[in-house]
C-alpha cells in the first residue's frame, strides 16, 4: 500500500485516468447542483440519492434483459418527472424561506429516499454490467474498463447540450433570466414557478443520467447518496456558481484526489478523506476571505 | 423564581426521582429521553439561539461515547486485546473498577470534545449560514467514516463497552443509568437557565440577528460563538459516554458518530419545540421520542420512512415550533405586551 505510488509509476497513471473519467461524472453531477443553486438558491442534499435512484432505473433494465446503457435515456426522463413531483410536493414551499430550513427539507427526502431504495431493491451492492471489456495501454500497465470511457464520453455529450439548450431555448434563457434576478423575470412575464419546476426536473434528469452511467462502471448501493451530494457541493464552492470549465477541472481534480487517497491511505478512508477535504476546503475559504474581512456567503 | 415555577420545578424533580420506581418497564426509555433532551437543549445553545444550525454536534457526541468506554477499559485492561474479538469475556470490572471508570471516563468524555470544539472553533465558526451547516455535516459524516477505520477502537466492527457488573439486583443496571442520565439532566437544565439569564445569552442573540452589527457594536462575536460551541460539546461528550455505557455497544457509523439519526434528531427536536426558546427543546424531545418510539414498535421497517416524512412535515408546516406557535397565540404569556389595536386590525388584515 505505502510508496507504491511512487515505486510503480504506472500506478500514478492508472490513478490518474481513472480519477478524471471519474471526475467527469461529477462534474455532471455538480453541474446540476450549481444549476438549481443558482437558479433556486436551495442546497439540495438528496442529490446524491436522485443519483443513486437513476442507477437503480439502469440496473432494473438490466434485471430485465435490456442494455443498461438504454438507462442514459431513460432514467433522465423517469428522473426529470420525479423532479418535477419533488419540486410540487416539497420545493415550492421552501424556495423562499430560509436556506436552513431548505436543507433540513431536502436532508429529510434524503432520508425518505435512501429508505425507499433499500426497501425496494434491497441492500446489496450492485452493479449492471454493460460487457464492454477493457482497453490496454502502455505495455497492458494501464487497464481501463470500455465502460469508464463510455460514461466519460456521454457525461460530456449530455452537459454540452445542456449548455447549448439553456444558451438557444425559450426555457433556457428563462431560466438564465430567473437566476440573475428572479423578481424582475417574473415582471417581464416569466413564470418563475414553472422556470423553478423545470429547473429542478432538469437537475434530477442530470442526476439520472449520471447515476445511470455509476451503476455501469462503478457499484450502486442505497446508502451511497449522500458522499455524491458532498462531492458536487464541494465542486460547486471551489469553480463558483456559473462557471463551468471551473466545475469541469475541480471535478477531475477531486477524481483524481480521490483515486490518490485510496491508493495512498487505503479503501476504508476513502470516503472519510472526501468529507476532510470539504471542511479544509471550507476553512481554507473562510481564512483567505477573512483577510479581506469578507465571508462566504 | 415565582410560586408556580417552584411548584412546576419541584413536581418535574418528584416524578423524575419516582419514574423508574413507577414504570420499570421504561426505565431505558426514559434515560434515553433524558439523554436527547439535553442533546436538543445544548444544540440550542448554538442552533437557536447563536443562529448557527450546526450537523456536526454528533461529532462530540460520538467521541465522548468513544472516550468514555476507552477510558473505562483502558484503565484496568489493555484496550487493544479488549477490541480485538471478545475481551469482555476474558477481562471482568469489578463494581470498583466499573464506577471508577465511569466516573473518569465521563470526565474525560465531557473535557475533551470542549477542548476539540475550542481547537476547531476558531476555523469552522467563521464559516456563515449554510456553509457552516454543510461544514460541519461533514465533519460529523468524516468522523464516522475516519474512525470506522482505526483498529484500536474496534473499527468497523464495532466496540463492547463494559458490562454493568453483578451488584447483586437485576434492576440496578436500569436504576443506575436512569439516575446518572436524569442527574445530568438536571444539571444541564440548571447550566442552560443560568446561561440564559446573563447577557452572554443577550450577545448569543445579537449574534444571531445580525452578526457584523453586533461586531460594530464592540462585541467581540468569535470568542462568544465559540464558547458558546465549547458549552455545548461539553454536554453533548457527557451524553454520548452515558449513552454509550447504555446501549452497551458501539459502532462507529450507526450508533456514535450516527449522522442520520442522533445528529438529525436534536436539531429535529429543537425545531419540533420551537428554536430559541428555553422549554422548546424539552417539550420537543418529549413528544418525538414518544412518536419515535410509536414509530419504530408499530411500523418496523418503516421507521426511516416515517423519519424522512416527518421531518419534511416538520420542516414545512412547522418551522417555529411548538413554543412559537404558543407564543403567537397567547403573547401575553411570554410577557410581550400586545396592542389590542394592533391585534384587531391584523385580524381584519388576515
Amino acid at each position: 500500500m505505502d510508496f507504491l505510488v511512487f515505486q510503480y509509476p504506472m500506478i500514478t497513471v492508472q490513478a490518474c485516468l481513472d480519477g478524471i473519467l471519474l471526475g467527469v461524472l461529477f462534474a455532471l453531477i455538480a453541474y446540476g447542483m450549481a444549476l438549481q443553486w443558482g437558479v433556486m438558491n436551495i442546497i439540495n442534499i438528496a442529490q446524491g440519492d436522485l443519483v443513486i435512484l437513476g442507477g437503480y432505473i439502469a440496473y432494473f433494465m438490466y434485471l430485465y434483459g435490456i442494455h443498461p446503457a438504454w438507462g442514459v435515456i431513460v432514467a433522465p426522463v423517469i428522473m426529470y418527472f420525479v423532479g418535477i413531483a419533488i419540486y410540487k410536493l416539497v420545493i415550492n414551499k421552501v424556495v423562499d424561506r430560509d436556506l436552513f430550513i431548505s436543507i433540513l427539507a431536502t436532508f429529510g427526502i434524503s432520508i425518505l429516499f435512501m429508505q425507499l431504495m433499500n426497501f425496494a431493491f434491497g441492500a446489496d451492492v450492485v452493479l449492471a454490467n454493460s460487457g464492454y471489456g477493457t482497453t490496454m495501454l502502455f505495455d497492458s500497465n494501464v487497464v481501463l474498463p470500455n465502460s469508464k470511457i463510455f460514461s466519460a464520453f456521454i457525461s460530456i455529450l449530455f452537459a454540452a447540450c445542456l449548455v447549448i439548450y439553456m444558451k438557444k431555448s425559450k426555457l433556457g434563457r428563462a431560466i438564465r433570466a430567473t437566476a440573475q434576478n428572479a423578481r424582475a423575470a417574473k415582471i417581464l412575464g416569466v413564470d418563475t414557478e414553472k422556470v423553478y419546476a423545470a429547473t429542478f426536473g432538469i437537475n434530477a434528469a442530470l442526476c439520472g443520467v449520471a447515476g445511470a452511467l455509476i451503476s455501469i462502471t462503478f457499484t450502486i448501493h442505497p446508502y451511497m447518496g449522500l458522499p455524491y451530494t458532498i462531492r458536487s457541493f464541494m465542486i460547486v464552492i471551489v469553480a463558483g456558481l456559473g462557471n463551468l470549465p471551473g466545475v469541469a477541472m475541480s471535478g477531475m481534480g477531486l477524481g483524481v484526489f480521490e483515486e490518490f487517497a485510496d491508493y495512498i491511505l487505503g479503501t476504508e478512508f476513502r470516503i472519510g478523506s472526501v468529507f476532510l477535504l470539504l471542511v479544509l476546503i471550507l476553512v481554507y475559504r473562510r481564512f483567505k476571505l477573512s483577510r479581506k474581512r469578507e465571508y462566504l456567503k | 423564581m415565582n410560586k408556580n415555577n417552584l411548584v412546576l420545578y419541584s413536581g418535574i424533580l418528584i416524578f423524575g426521582l419516582a419514574a423508574p420506581f413507577l414504570f420499570p418497564a421504561f426505565k431505558v426509555q426514559l434515560s434515553i429521553l433524558c439523554v436527547l433532551i439535553v442533546l436538543a437543549t445544548t444544540w440550542n445553545i448554538q442552533g437557536g439561539e447563536m443562529g448557527y444550525n450546526s450537523f456536526g454536534n454528533i461529532l462530540f457526541y460520538g467521541l465522548g461515547m468513544y472516550l468514555c468506554a476507552s477510558v473505562q477499559v483502558g484503565m484496568f485492561f489493555p484496550l487493544a486485546e479488549w477490541t480485538e474479538s471478545g475481551g469482555e469475556k476474558t477481562f471482568v470490572h469489578t463494581p470498583t473498577q466499573f464506577f471508577q471508570g465511569m466516573a473518569v471516563g465521563l470526565v474525560v468524555a465531557a473535557i475533551v470534545p470542549t477542548i476539540v470544539a475550542g481547537l476547531i472553533g476558531y476555523s469552522i465558526l467563521g464559516l456563515r449560514g449554510h456553509y457552516f451547516a454543510i461544514c460541519t455535516l461533514g465533519l460529523g459524516v468524516a468522523a464516522g467514516e475516519i474512525s470506522g477505520g482505526i483498529e484500536i477502537i474496534g473499527a468497523g466492527q464495532g466496540f463492547t463497552t463494559p458490562p454493568f457488573p453483578d451488584v447483586g439486583s437485576l434492576e440496578a443496571r436500569g436504576e443506575f443509568f436512569y439516575f446518572l442520565s436524569f442527574f445530568t439532566l438536571i444539571l444541564t437544565f440548571i447550566a442552560v437557565r443560568s446561561i440564559y439569564s446573563t447577557r452572554f445569552k443577550l450577545i448569543l442573540n445579537a449574534i444571531r440577528d445580525n452578526e457584523d452589527k453586533a461586531e460594530a457594536m464592540g462585541i467581540e462575536t468569535m470568542k462568544y460563538k465559540i464558547i458558546g460551541w465549547m458549552i455545548s460539546a461539553f454536554f453533548c461528550g457527557l451524553a454520548g459516554g452515558i449513552m454509550g455505557g447504555l446501549v452497551g455497544y458501539i459502532d462507529s457509523t450507526d450508533v456514535a458518530f450516527d449522522g442520520r439519526e442522533m445528529g438529525v434528531f436534536m436539531v429535529l427536536m429543537a425545531i419540533l419545540g420551537g428554536k430559541g426558546t428555553l422549554w422548546g427543546p424539552i417539550i420537543g424531545a418529549t413528544i418525538f421520542h414518544i412518536f419515535k418510539e410509536g414509530f419504530w414498535t408499530f411500523f418496523l421497517g418503516w421507521q426511516y420512512v416515517a423519519l424522512g416524512v416527518l421531518i419534511v412535515v416538520i420542516v414545512i408546516y412547522f418551522p417555529e415550533g411548538i413554543m412559537g406557535w404558543l407564543r403567537e397565540k397567547y403573547p401575553e404569556r411570554f410577557g410581550e405586551v400586545v396592542d389590542e389595536k394592533d391585534r384587531k386590525a391584523q385580524v381584519e388584515l388576515k
